[in-house]
C-alpha cells in the first residue's frame, strides 16, 4: 500500500521547527509553556469560531427545511453578522443571581459543562500531527471527559432550586447515562476493529480504507447506533427532553442568563460538533482522504486536499445529518427514550459488538 | 312523549315560558328530582348539559340549565331560582353532569349562588379575595379597587351540603396536599396557548392531578355587554375565541336576528357559511401547527402557517381584518365580498388539497408522532358527553355532536358534508378529526363558492334595536365546539344578560380527567390535541 500521502499531510515538521526555533532563544521549559499557551488560545478561538459557524449553519439549515430564508438582515445579504451580533448581545447581558439557589454549584455548573466540552474537543484529530491531547487511550479519555458534562447539567438543574430545572436535570441525567452505554459499546466495536484506543492510531489504520467500509455490515450498524445515541448525548431533537421548550420552558438552564446561559448554549453546539467529529474519526476515516481502490488518478487528486478539510468536511456532513433529523422529527417522551435505549439500542449494539469481534477474529473484515 | 308532558309528569306544577326559548320553570326544592329524571330517562336521556347560565332577576337569583339529548338531539331549558339573595343556595347537579363542576363555580363567582353538593366552591375567574359578585344587578362597581398584591391560591376549598334536618353545613376539601410536588404549568408558558395556568401535581413524570386556574385574561365581557346596545355587543365576540371570530359573531347575529325577527338575504347566508368554513380551516391549520410544535416538531409548524397566511390574506381583502374581522352584522355582513374573492378561495382550496399530503407525510405517518399520540389521553364517550367537550374532541370519542348536522343553521342543511366521527377517543383521533374536517370544509366551500346568488348582502336595520322580552339562544359549530349565545331581554335596547357558552372551558376542565396517569410530556400533547383558546374561556 502506497502511503506517501501521509507524509504530505504531516504538519509535524512545522511544529518541530517552531519548537526548535523557540528553544534556540529560550530555555525549553519556557518554550513549552509558551507553546501550550498558544495552543490553548487556538483551541478556545476555534471553539468560539466553530460555535458561530454551527449556529449560523443551524439557522440556515432549519430555515431551508421550514421554507424560510433564515437570517438575512444583519451583515449583508446572507445575515452573516447575525450570530456575532447575538454573541455580543449575550456577552453584555446581565448575569442574574438567584436568591435561593445554591450559589457555588449554581455558578460552577456552566463551567463544568464547558470544561467537558473543551476537553473532548481537544482530543479530535484535526490533521496528521495536529492532535492536541494525544494519549494511547484517547478514546477512553473522550468518553470519560464527556461524562463531566452530565454532572454540570445535573448540578445546574438541581442548584437552581426550581421545579422545571429539576425535572429537566433528572430527565437528562437518566437519558445521558443510558445512552452512554450505547456510545461506549459502539466505540468499543470500532476499537475492536482498529485494535487500538489511540485516536491518531485509529485514523492511521484507516489509510487503506475507512472503517465503515472495512467493517462493512457491523460497522454500518454501529455507525447508525452511534448517530442515534450521539444525538441523544448532544441533547438534540428528537432527544432534547432535558430542555423541552414546550414542556419545561428551557429545562435545566431555565434560570441561567447572560454568558452563563451562553456556556450551555455553546456547549450544546460544540457537543454536536464533537459527536460528529468522533463519528467522522471512528467511522469515516478522520482526516484520511477518500480512496477508491483501482482509481489511481482519482486517489491522487483526493490526496491534494489537506487533511483538515477532509476532517471538517466529514464532520459537517455528519452535523448536517443530525440537523436534518432534528428538524424533521417531533420529540420523544422520556419513557420512550429510555425504552428505545434499554430495549433496542443497547442489546443491538452488544450484538453488533459480538459480530464485529467474530468478524475480526475470523478475518472477515477488509 | 313531548318534553313538556314529560316534565309535567315528573313535576305537575312546572310552568312553561315560551318567550323565545321553551323554558320549564321549576322551584329549587323540586329541581333535583326533575333534573335526575330527565338525565336518566330510559328512551331519551338529557345527558349533555350545554350550559348553565346564572341570572339575576332582581327579586330572585337563579340559573337556567340548557340540556340536550345525545340521542335525539332534543333540547330543553330548565330554570330554577332562589329568592334569598344573601344566602343563595341551589342544589348542585355536578353528579349528573360532570361539566357542572366548573360551570357552577362560574355561576358562584359571578352571582354568589352556592351549590349544595359541589365539592369545589372556589371562585373560577376572579381573585379569591374579591368582594361581591359582579354580575348581580346591585353590585357596586367601586367595591374592588386595583389590587397589586400577589394572589395566593388556596389549597383547601369549601363544600356546602344539606343536612338531613334541612340545615346547611360546610366542610373542607383538600385540593393539594403539603407533600404534593405541584408544578405550575403557566400562566406564562409556551404551550398553554395563552395565559392559562394548570397547577399540576406530579409523581416523578407522572401526572396525579391537574387544577386549572382560569381568569388571567378575564375581561368581564358579559358584564360589559349589559351596558352596550345590540350592535355594539358584536365587537366583543371576535375577541372571545379569536380563531373562531366569524363563527362567534355569526352566533350572536343569529340570536339577535331570531329575537328581533330579522330575515337575512340568501347572499348573506352564503357569505357567512363560506366565511365560517374558511375560519374553520384557518383554525384547524393553526391547530396542526401548534400541536406539532407542542410535540417538538418545529418544521411542520411553518407548513400550517404558510397555508393559514393565504386564508388571512383572503379575509383581509374582503373584511379588512386578518385575525379579528368584524364582518358579520345584524342583518347580514359588513361589506360585499371582494371581486377576486371567489377566484382566490378556489385557488386556495386547490393549493391546500395539493399540499395536505406533505402534512401527513411529515407528521401523521411519523413513527414518533404515532407513538406519542395513539392510545394516549383517552376520553371515553360517556365522559365526553358528561364533560360537555363538544367539537372535534367529542367527535373523536364517538359522540356525534356537530351542531351543523343536528341543528342546522345558515346553509348547512343545503350542503352535503360528512360529520367526522372517530371512536378511539385518544389524541390521535382528536388530531385526525381536525385534519379530516379541513377536507370537509373545503368540500362545503366548493359547493357554495360558485353559486353565491345576487342580492343584498345586508338588510337595513335600525341602529338601535329593541328586542322583545324573553330568553333567546342560538348555537353554532365553531372551530372547537358548540359556541352558544344565551340572551335575556327585558325589551330594552341593551341586553339584560348576554351569556356565551365557552367552547374551551369544558376542554380545560376535561384536562384533569384525560391527563391523569399520563406523563408530563403528554399533558402538553393532550392539551394541544384538545385545542382550547384561552380568551374564550376567561371571557
Amino acid at each position: 500500500m502506497k502511503q506517501a500521502f501521509l507524509n504530505y499531510y504531516d504538519i509535524t515538521p512545522v511544529t518541530t521547527w517552531i519548537h526548535e526555533t523557540l528553544c534556540s532563544v529560550m530555555p525549553e521549559g519556557l518554550a513549552i509553556f509558551l507553546e501550550s499557551l498558544a495552543v490553548g488560545v487556538i483551541v478556545l478561538l476555534m471553539y468560539a469560531i466553530l460555535a458561530i459557524i454551527l449556529i449560523y449553519m443551524e439557522r440556515k439549515v432549519c430555515a431551508a427545511f421550514q421554507c424560510r430564508i433564515g437570517p438575512n438582515r444583519v451583515g449583508g445579504k446572507g445575515g452573516l453578522l447575525q450570530v456575532p451580533a447575538d454573541v455580543i448581545k449575550i456577552l453584555t447581558k446581565e448575569i442574574i443571581h438567584l436568591k435561593r439557589a445554591d450559589q457555588l454549584l449554581y455558578a460552577l455548573a456552566p463551567f463544568l459543562v464547558i470544561l467537558a466540552s473543551i476537553l473532548t474537543f481537544s482530543c479530535l484529530p484535526w490533521n496528521n500531527g495536529a492532535e492536541i491531547l494525544h494519549m494511547n487511550i484517547g478514546i477512553l479519555f473522550v468518553l470519560a471527559a464527556s461524562s463531566i458534562g452530565i454532572l454540570g447539567i445535573l448540578l445546574a438543574g438541581w442548584s437552581s432550586n426550581s421545579k422545571y430545572t429539576m425535572i429537566g436535570a433528572v430527565r437528562s441525567g437518566a437519558m445521558l447515562i443510558s445512552y452512554e452505554l450505547s456510545i461506549g459499546i459502539t466505540v468499543l466495536t470500532m476499537v475492536m476493529l482498529s485494535g487500538t484506543m489511540d485516536i491518531q492510531q485509529i485514523v492511521y489504520n484507516q489509510a487503506d480504507g475507512w472503517n465503515i467500509f472495512k467493517g462493512h455490515i457491523p460497522a454500518i450498524l454501529a455507525f447508525v447506533i452511534y448517530l442515534i445515541a450521539g444525538n441523544a448525548e448532544a441533547n438534540r431533537g428528537p432527544f432534547d427532553l432535558a430542555e423541552a421548550e414546550q414542556e419545561l420552558t428551557a429545562g435545566y438552564h431555565t434560570e441561567y442568563s447572560g454568558i452563563h446561559f451562553g456556556f450551555f448554549y455553546l456547549a450544546e453546539y460544540l457537543n454536536l460538533f464533537i459527536t460528529s467529529g468522533i463519528a467522522a474519526t471512528l467511522f469515516l476515516g478522520g482526516w484520511m482522504p477518500l480512496h477508491i481502490p483501482g482509481l489511481d488518478g482519482f486517489n491522487a487528486v483526493m490526496d491534494y486536499i489537506p487533511g483538515i478539510v477532509w476532517f471538517l468536511g466529514k464532520t459537517f456532513f455528519v452535523v448536517f445529518l443530525l440537523m436534518w433529523i432534528k428538524w424533521t422529527f417531533p420529540r420523544l417522551r422520556i419513557d420512550q427514550v429510555l425504552t428505545l435505549e434499554w430495549k433496542y439500542l443497547m442489546p443491538l449494539s452488544l450484538i453488533v459488538l459480538v459480530i464485529m469481534t467474530a468478524c475480526v477474529v475470523f478475518g472477515l473484515v477488509f | 312523549m313531548d318534553i313538556k308532558e314529560k316534565i309535567s309528569a315528573i313535576y305537575p306544577d312546572a310552568s312553561f315560558s315560551e318567550q323565545g326559548d321553551l323554558l320549564a320553570i321549576i322551584p329549587a326544592e323540586h329541581f333535583r328530582e326533575v333534573a335526575e329524571k330527565l338525565r336518566y330517562d330510559n328512551e331519551d336521556p338529557m345527558d349533555y348539559l350545554r350550559d348553565i347560565v346564572g341570572m339575576d332577576w332582581g327579586e330572585s337569583l337563579g340559573t337556567i340549565y340548557y340540556l340536550e339529548s345525545s340521542r335525539s338531539y332534543n333540547r330543553i331549558a330548565l330554570k330554577t331560582f332562589t329568592t334569598d339573595r344573601d344566602n343563595a343556595y341551589l342544589p348542585s347537579v355536578c353528579d349528573l353532569w360532570k361539566t357542572a363542576e366548573i360551570k357552577e363555580r362560574e355561576v358562584f363567582d359571578f352571582f354568589g349562588i352556592r351549590f349544595l353538593g359541589n365539592p369545589d366552591m372556589r371562585r373560577l375567574y376572579l381573585r379569591e379575595n374579591w368582594i361581591g359578585f359582579p354580575l348581580r344587578k346591585d353590585y357596586d362597581m367601586n367595591s374592588n379597587p386595583l389590587d397589586m398584591e400577589n394572589e395566593e391560591n388556596a389549597d383547601i376549598t369549601d363544600e356546602y351540603y344539606l343536612n338531613p334536618d334541612g340545615t346547611i353545613a360546610d366542610k373542607k376539601n383538600i385540593i393539594f396536599n403539603q407533600k404534593d410536588f405541584v408544578v405550575n404549568i403557566g400562566p406564562q408558558h409556551p404551550s398553554t396557548h395563552g395565559v392559562l395556568r394548570m397547577r399540576t401535581s406530579l409523581d416523578g413524570e407522572t401526572i396525579n392531578k391537574i387544577d386549572p386556574i382560569c381568569g388571567y385574561i378575564h375581561r368581564g365581557i358579559e358584564k360589559m355587554n349589559e351596558s352596550l346596545t345590540y350592535p355594539q355587543t358584536l365587537a366583543l365576540t371576535d375577541r372571545l375565541d379569536y380563531l373562531s371570530a366569524h363563527q362567534n359573531r355569526h352566533a350572536l347575529c343569529m340570536c339577535i336576528e331570531k329575537a328581533a325577527g330579522i330575515e337575512i338575504s340568501e347572499r348573506a347566508q352564503y357569505i357567512r357559511t363560506i366565511m365560517d368554513e374558511l375560519q374553520r380551516i384557518d383554525s384547524h391549520l393553526l391547530f396542526y401547527s401548534c400541536l406539532v410544535m407542542d410535540m417538538g416538531g418545529l418544521t411542520p409548524f411553518f407548513y400550517g402557517f404558510r397555508e393559514r397566511e393565504m386564508i388571512l390574506d383572503i379575509f383581509e381583502e374582503t373584511t379588512g381584518g386578518r385575525l379579528i374581522q368584524n364582518y358579520n352584522m345584524i342583518g347580514g355582513v359588513q361589506a360585499d365580498i371582494h371581486p377576486t374573492f371567489q377566484n382566490k378561495v378556489k385557488a386556495f382550496i386547490k393549493h391546500l388539497r395539493s399540499v395536505i399530503k406533505d402534512y401527513h407525510d411529515i407528521f401523521t405517518d411519523n413513527v414518533i408522532a404515532i407513538n406519542r399520540l395513539k392510545g394516549i389521553g383517552i376520553l371515553s364517550k360517556e365522559d365526553a358527553i358528561s364533560l360537555g367537550t363538544t367539537g372535534g374532541t367529542g367527535r373523536a370519542s364517538g359522540w356525534s355532536n356537530d351542531v351543523r348536522k343536528h341543528h342546522p343553521y345558515a346553509l348547512y342543511d343545503k350542503v352535503d358534508f360528512k360529520e367526522i366521527v372517530y371512536n378511539e377517543g385518544d389524541s390521535f383521533a382528536r388530531y385526525m378529526v381536525r385534519m379530516d374536517e379541513i377536507m370537509e370544509s373545503c368540500h362545503i366551500i366548493e359547493q357554495l363558492i360558485d353559486n353565491i346568488p345576487e342580492g343584498e348582502f345586508k338588510v337595513k336595520t335600525k341602529p338601535i334595536l329593541r328586542i322583545p322580552e324573553g330568553t333567546y339562544s342560538s348555537a353554532v359549530e365553531s372551530s372547537r365546539g358548540e359556541f352558544g349565545v344565551f340572551l335575556e331581554s327585558k325589551g330594552d335596547k341593551v341586553p339584560y344578560r348576554l351569556h356565551y357558552r365557552s367552547t374551551g372551558l369544558p376542554l380545560v376542565h376535561a384536562m384533569d380527567t384525560v391527563c391523569r396517569g399520563n406523563k408530563i410530556a403528554d399533558l402538553i400533547a393532550i392539551g394541544g390535541s384538545l385545542d382550547f383558546v384561552i380568551p374564550d374561556i376567561d371571557r
